[in-house]
């Protein structure tokens, strides 16, 4: 963990951070003061199980968390502070220069329009002057880029006539329509059967090779991020356990908890036996 | 989409067989001999067997129920010999209180009904939608709240209170608007709207109640939508989410169920059309039903059941227009 100072090097740098909820027991904290950093063309997973705070993370960084959620901390984004940005800024970044990738592509595309109307109205509200044909055009090339076969014809069908898979793609394409500098994917592969979850990530690993967007991968499948990502940062109940390259976390992890996630992936020379659980002591009790 | 169709016109036609058939049962079972009534005071047995034959009811129930079924189609014949009175298809019968034909009676009322249903429904529409919508927005706030008791208020006040209340107010009172009376649109246009108006308001009110809540939690339910997440996540302008990723998909089943209140109101107001006087088929009902004037009553509930379904049937139809899974489905 690298204390750098304010440099250039970074496209993310996220200091402090923390998301808390006010409820009718008092504020509860997701995220607590998180700290982490994505190099430009870097590739970042956020680890942990489910409740660990890493979807909040993500929602932080785009500015798009629930109502009734807050954040504070410093989120700076290529030199500019995300979390003193006025809307109208922040709209005007969001999807155009950070692009998320949701879990779900079925509730995440909108079942009304077709995948051809949803990727180019991103296009057309983020470029001014671009006329109905030329965001088509755009549509076509982004769903080409994704490997959506055919994509002259699929541009006009709904979501509900695509796989799951497809969905992700279309997804997907929708991102790469704007060419942003950050991609933020969001258990991408998580609704998705396992074939297709491969093909999914070398989607992911193939449009960061061609474009050099920075990527954080966010998963609670340790197997997902070990295919993509260089930088690990490993969460629990909104508090950051470890982070480091992901090598160094793969091959020797500094804390328990890092290992016991490490020891429940199944593993094919396993012996056969039960799955391991995470019955990893509490942050207290590790303590 | 030919099948659908085929499909949808195939129940329509079950539905309301056994509409008829169920009206028929429950007249001829349960009310009183109708000759009787006709006969009036001064009766003698021979006029009311008489009279009997002439109805038919002296036949058995599945040849009077079918008599009656294909009067609709092909028409039919009162008595026999020099008396007989034919009565052409679509042949409801005859009132046996005005001894018109009943398919008269109703073609004459039903401008009157409708002219009441489109207005209110329109009325209510505009109203019930942007208060939902309104309400959504503020969801929790003042404006919410407000509408919220506003709407409980208009779903618990009675239709005749409010009707009489209204008319009390203003054209007794305040004399802002004429006293109703039964002019035609071409005659006096502000004489005629302003006849429909206190109608329009009555019925309205408590739809639109109805029809705010819908809205308002249809709409605050899709912006929980992960594709308005995404929506947000693409840069779009609030306008443009609200727009094109929260009010179709809010709205659409709207459709649904105004497309059956409606036709429900095309059967007749009973209750607003009579504290207005107004000549409608709802009024006509009413009146049959105090004196038990059978085929006019059945004439009624037919009606009013082949616009509820006929209305079912184009609601689905503009479902599949608007919801583009509905769609694809049914053509394959």
């Amino acid at each position: 963990m690298s204390e750098t100072p304010r440099d250039t090097e970074n496209l993310l740098r996220v200091r402090d951070l923390t998301v808390g909820f006010h409820t009718a027991a008092g504020q509860v904290d997701v995220v607590k003061q998180l700290d982490f950093d994505l190099a430009r063309g870097g590739a970042l997973g956020i680890v942990g199980e489910s409740g660990s705070g890493k979807s909040m993370t993500s929602l932080a960084i785009m500015g798009l968390l629930p109502k009734g959620a807050s954040r504070s901390g410093s989120i700076e984004f290529d030199g500019t502070e995300l979390t003193t940005l006025p809307e109208r800024a922040m709209r005007s970044i969001r999807g155009d220069r950070i692009a998320m990738i949701f879990q779900d592509p079925l509730s995440s595309l909108n079942p009304y329009y077709t995948v051809g109307t949803q990727i180019a109205e991103a296009y057309r509200s983020h470029r001014s002057g671009v006329t109905r044909r030329q965001a088509r055009k755009v549509a076509i090339e982004a769903m080409e880029r994704v490997h959506i076969r055919d994509a002259a014809r699929r541009v006009d069908h709904y979501p509900h006539q695509f796989s799951g898979g497809m969905r992700q793609r279309v997804m997907i394409a929708m991102t790469l329509s704007m060419e942003p500098e950050l991609i933020i994917a969001d258990e991408p592969t998580t609704a998705l059967d396992v074939t297709v979850q491969a093909q999914i990530l070398d989607l992911l690993a193939e449009i960061r090779s061609d474009t050099g967007a920075g990527l954080i991968l966010i998963t609670h499948d340790l197997a997902v991020v070990s295919q993509v990502t260089d930088h690990l940062v490993v969460m629990r109940d909104g508090d950051l356990v470890e982070q480091g390259a992901a090598e160094q976390i793969f091959t020797d992890p500094q804390r328990d908890y890092t290992r016991m996630l490490l020891d429940a992936v199944p593993r094919i020379d396993d012996e056969i036996g039960l799955l391991r659980t995470l019955t990893a002591p509490t942050a207290e009790e590790e303590s | 989409m030919i099948r659908f169709l085929l499909n949808r016109v195939m129940g329509m036609v079950v539905v309301l067989f056994l509409v008829c058939l169920f009206t028929f049962v429950i007249f001829f079972v349960l009310s009183p001999d109708p000759a009787v009534q006709i006969c009036g005071k001064n009766c003698t047995p021979e006029v009311i067997d008489q009279l009997r034959a002439n109805l038919g009811l002296d036949q058995p129930f599945w040849s009077q129920f079918w008599t009656f079924v294909s009067g609709l189609f092909v028409g039919r014949t009162y008595g026999s010999g020099p008396n007989a009175i034919d009565c052409a298809a679509p042949c409801l019968g005859y009132s046996f209180q005005t001894s018109q034909p009943v398919f008269d009676m109703i073609a004459q009322r039903l401008p009157v009904s409708a002219t009441v249903a489109i207005g209110a429904a329109i009325l209510w529409l505009l109203a019930g939608v942007s208060a939902g919508l309104v309400s959504a927005v503020r969801e929790g706030r003042f404006a919410d709240r407000f509408i919220t008791g506003l709407t409980l208020t208009g779903m618990s006040i009675p239709n005749y209170v409010l009707g009489l209340s209204l008319q009390f107010l203003l054209v007794v009172t305040l004399g802002w608007l004429p006293f109703p009376q039964a002019v035609p649109f071409s005659e006096d246009p502000v004489q005629w709207f302003s006849n429909y108006l206190m109608p329009w308001i009555v019925l309205a009110v408590g739809a639109s109640a109805v029809y705010t809540r819908l809205t308002r939690a249809n709409v605050i339910e899709t912006l929980q939508e992960n594709y308005v997440r995404t929506a947000r996540a693409k840069g779009l302008s609030p306008g443009l989410v609200w727009r094109r990723h929260a009010l179709r998909p809010a709205l659409t089943p709207i459709v649904t169920i105004f497309g059956m209140d409606f036709a429900g109101l095309l059967g007749g107001a009973l209750i607003t059309e009579t504290v207005f006087g107004l000549n409608g088929i709802g009024k006509m009902a009413a009146d049959s039903i105090t004196k038990n004037d059978q085929p006019v009553i059945m004439g009624v509930t037919l009606l009013a059941a082949f616009f509820v379904v006929i209305g079912n049937m184009v609601v689905d139809l503009l479902y599949t227009a608007i919801d583009p899974r509905v769609r694809v489905g049914s053509a394959a």
